[in-house]
């Protein structure tokens, strides 16, 4: 067992030291480590998106990347995005939008879905669909989740 | 979501069901704050994981755990050595019952193992890492068996013997050849032959089905502590807390109240979560290193670990007239059981002719063990195969008649009074309704226009299942109620439970706060499954409305001084002559005036009821790769009253889409040495919302004549129609019938290019 390595990084606007192995995920380390279970593991093989967190705005499935590739990196994660005691309208376009049954898999697309929305403020369905691709739910048939982000997406029109 | 949905056949108006409030569990969901069992953490947690076997078929000569034991950070390994003595036992779950003996096996095998990623040997250690250091260490002495994973080689005479001491289960008497046939399910109505020899056509078929996983996102997870007074606390993903409690109890020889289930949030299980697999055994390791153990499956262990639905051997022969009635029917079901007996057989043979009236029928289904994971249920257990096959072959025999499809479903669908072959009579249910709503549906009535495009129909059907369910409640002075209950909750059933609780008592849905809770707070409530949840325990939140109800009537009274019957009720407000009150200002005064008011139920449906469904579908095939585009997907279904509408088409959007992935990717991939070859999410393809488009769905609502508010449970029926309807549009789209899944690209074009 290699020695532990101190990581300084911020995540959700606060920077933070932790210490993990070599060996870890981003995902343990948020997990087990940070006490963020807010990701969550659905395959840890990188397949399903259920991990899916942003690293420097971008979405990475944290399982494939290691925690000590977290030095420096701004990471968000699901906690992060309500501010202030309240739902992101993303938050609540799933919530109104019955867009989640099960809801294990919610976390990975509301951030998928941010970093989506972020690039592409008024996607297509295609779009929508093409980006989401990486996350997988097994309960919606992804109807809603669609219907969600476009409704999310219209409400930043607004 | 369509316009005109639902379509209601009931004139009753409702102030709280059909609305759509946001559901009570949600906001925790969307910011990641519920508690799912892999999020539970505790005080000097340990971490558990399984050994499992790399053979598909092998007897267990000996462990050695020495090393392992000695490797620095390990608490403590189980193997099936450390089972109490467990004799033959069954135990009802609910969807099905199950051997006990078999079921420890199944968690830790002891003497053979039967598939390969069988438990064979449990570590607990300081985290997973080291447990996964331990696993290594353990050595296993085996003699290798020959194996056998296909279910028509598994019926033959010579093959390869699981079970050395199973009989078939049968009317007639049991041979005494060895056999990995467990049971034989016969139905038979009317006279089959004189049926056959009325019709102007027969056509008989033959069809394969493949081994298929429920696929939820999280992999099972299980956290035990057993606690130095001999109590057993277990935290777990599961359909059934009390389920989970009644086999891990019997399976370690614990009374029962000596275990405490608290099922966690938990993240899909589509009757994959029934089971145990982690609970007892992280509670063995649990007692011998005096820590919680938490024990959390991969991927792959989730595919070769645990329970997919059977893959299986179906025949069909329909015989009818010119005119498109039918006349005979029979039908030949072989499911594989897996790992040890006690498959879906019963109900695939009970669904298999259940959308039509049949005279003259028979009906042969066969359990049949073979060495892969032992199968569990998979939404609709059974009823997706034997509809893959039935509707296939009516849809053939109907362009063999040249009748329309929907013609030849009306002529001989099923209404009440038609006596379904296995025997129930039909009560009032909504197939024909159903078929109404295709004709009538935009879908329907927009022609398909381009090359290689078709447009299939498949109908299906599912029970829902009764059992038993227990609720409390009691009323908040702020006029609010606690709604105590054991049913956990999958896919927002808290919220449609509490609905109907709040129509009972003419309150607001969000006034209703409901909780499920672990199983010392709660009468016992079956598992989440059989589409009975909303049904069953909705049909307990309505009955513990009546009794708050009453009792809130008898303290108006006692306000005014009259006598209960004079108190009338109207939604929340309660009058006597000119005097009123609501029911918020009355539970204001409840403290005051009284004992608190608490309310508890408890409801065991007799039977079971029924639900129907029929599915649209436009595809594309590419002449060139055979891959299959779905352009266009409606369903429609009959939920009898639909509670919660974004979830009953959340339910038939979901279902619809898991059958799509059966109907063209999914499927075990087995190599000649009986081994998965695809167990990750990557090579075992699920749909991505890139390979569907949007679902549309109907909800039909005639209103289900057992359940005070007309509900139908809906969960099960949306996977049953899928292949069906997706061989049917292939066919349409490329002449060619497809008898075989998954249909997927190289299996189609091969059909396409040898026809
Ligand atoms: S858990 Fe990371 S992608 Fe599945
Ligand atoms: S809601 Fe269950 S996996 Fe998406």
């Amino acid at each position: 067992m290699a020695k532990k390595q101190l990581i300084t990084a911020t995540i959700n606007g606060e920077q933070r030291e932790f210490a993990c192995e070599p060996r870890q995920s981003l995902l343990e380390a948020l997990r087990d480590g940070l006490q963020l279970t807010g990701a969550k593991e659905g395959c840890n093989n990188g397949n399903c998106g259920a991990c899916t967190v942003l690293l420097d705005g971008e979405p990475v499935v944290s399982c494939l990347v290691l925690a000590v590739e977290a030095e420096g990196a701004e990471i968000e994660t699901v906690e992060g995005i309500a501010a202030g005691g309240k739902l992101q309208p993303l938050q609540q376009c799933f919530l109104e939008g019955a867009a989640l049954q099960c809801g294990v898999c919610t976390p990975g697309f509301l951030m998928t879905t941010k970093a989506l929305l972020d690039r592409i403020p008024h996607p297509s369905e295609e779009e929508i669909r093409f980006q989401l691709a990486g996350n997988l739910c097994r309960c919606t048939g992804y109807d809603k989740i669609v219907r969600a982000v476009q409704a999310a997406a219209e409400g930043e029109q607004t | 979501m369509s316009d005109n949905s639902p379509i209601s056949y009931s004139d009753k108006q409702y102030k709280v069901l059909g609305t759509r409030p946001v559901r009570h569990d949600g906001a925790d969901k969307v910011t990641g704050r519920a508690i799912y069992g892999a999020d539970v953490q505790m005080s000097g947690m340990a971490h558990g994981k399984i050994l499992r076997s790399p053979h598909p078929h092998a007897r267990i000569k000996a462990i050695d755990t020495s090393i392992a034991e000695k490797i620095n950070g390990v608490y403590a390994i189980a193997t099936g050595q450390d089972w109490p003595d467990l004799i033959d036992k069954v135990a009802d779950l609910g969807e099905g019952a199950v051997n006990l003996h078999d079921l420890a096996q199944n968690c830790l095998a002891v003497d053979k193992v039967l598939y390969k990623g069988h438990a064979i040997a449990a570590v607990a250690a300081r985290d997973v890492h080291v447990a996964e250091e331990a696993i290594a260490a353990i050595r296993v002495d085996y003699e290798i068996l020959p194996a056998v994973t296909d279910i028509v080689e598994a019926m033959q005479a010579d093959a390869p013997i699981l079970h050395p001491g199973l009989k078939t289960e049968t009317l007639e008497e049991p041979s005494d050849q060895p056999t990995n046939i467990d049971r034989h399910v016969h139905f038979e109505t009317g006279d089959i032959d004189a049926g056959f020899a009325a019709a102007d056509v027969i056509i008989e078929r033959e069809y394969r089905t493949a081994t298929v996983h429920q696929g939820y996102i999280e992999p099972q997870v299980s956290t035990a502590l057993w606690n130095e007074d001999g109590h057993l606390k277990i935290w777990t993903s599961t359909q059934g807390s009390f389920t989970a409690r009644h086999q891990t109890a019997e399976l370690l020889q614990l009374p029962i109240s000596k275990v405490t289930v608290t099922p966690c949030e938990i993240g899909g299980g589509f009757g994959g979560k029934i089971a145990v697999y982690f609970e007892p055994v992280a509670a063995m390791l649990s007692r011998k290193c005096g820590r919680p153990v938490k024990m959390t499956m991969q991927r792959d262990e989730v595919f070769e670990g645990t329970g997919p639905t059977p893959a299986s051997n179906i025949k069909v022969k329909l015989g009818a007239t010119r005119d498109g009635k039918l006349t005979a029917g029979q039908a030949y079901l072989a499911y594989e059981a897996g790992a040890f007996p006690g498959g879906v057989i019963g109900p695939g043979a009970m669904c298999i002719f259940s959308c039509v009236e049949l005279p003259n029928a028979i009906v042969d289904g066969y359990d049949v063990c073979v060495n892969k994971p032992k199968t569990q249920a998979y939404r609709a257990p059974g009823a997706t195969q034997a509809a893959f096959a039935f509707e296939s072959t009516l849809n053939e025999l109907a362009s063999e008649l040249k009748l329309d499809r929907i013609e030849i479903r009306r002529i001989n669908g099923v209404k009440e009074g038609v006596k379904r072959v296995d025997g129930p009579v039909y009560p009032r249910i909504g197939y024909l309704e159903c078929l109404d709503a295709v004709e009538k549906s935009a879908h329907w009535n927009t022609p398909l226009e381009g090359p290689n495009r078709g447009r299939g129909i498949g109908a299906g059907y599912w029970f829902n299942i009764g059992l038993k369910s227990s609720v409390s409640a009691s009323v908040n002075p702020d006029g609010t109620v606690h709604l105590l209950e054991g049913s956990t909750d999958i896919g927002g059933t808290r919220t449609s439970i509490a609905m109907q609780l709040a129509e009972t008592l003419g309150i607001a849905a969000h006034d209703v706060l409901p909780k499920v809770v672990d199983t010392d707070s709660v009468g016992y409530t079956d598992v989440t499954g059989g589409s009975r949840t909303t049904f069953a325990t909705g049909m307990a939140a309505h009955k513990v409305g009546l009794d708050l109800l009453e009792q809130l009537t008898a303290r108006a009274a006692m306000l005014w001084e009259c006598d209960p019957i004079e108190v009338q009720v109207d939604g929340d407000l309660y009058r006597f002559g000119d005097q009123q009150i609501t029911f918020k200002q009355l539970a204001a005064k409840l403290p005051e005036t009284g004992d608190p008011v608490v309310g508890r139920a408890s409801v065991s449906p007799e039977g079971s009821t029924n639900g129907f469904g029929v599915h649209i579908v436009d595809v594309e095939v590419d002449p060139d790769t055979a891959k299959v585009t779905i352009l266009r997907y409606t369903a429609i279904q009959d939920a009898g009253k639909a509670i919660h509408p974004s979830y009953v088409e959340g339910q038939m959007q979901g279902g619809a889409v898991q059958g799509i992935g059966w109907a063209l990717n999914e499927e075990y991939f087995y190599g000649d040495d009986h081994k998965m070859r695809n167990a990750s999410l990557l090579d075992y393809r699920i749909p991505t919302c890139l390979d569907v488009p949007m679902i549309d769905a109907i909800i039909v609502e005639v209103p289900n004549p057992s359940h005070p508010f007309g509900v139908r449970g809906v969960g099960e029926t949306p996977i049953v129609p899928p292949p069906a309807a997706i061989a049917d549009a292939i066919y349409q789209a490329t002449g060619v019938r497809m008898t075989q899944l998954p249909m997927s690209p190289p299996r189609l074009w091969k059909a396409m290019t040898q026809r």
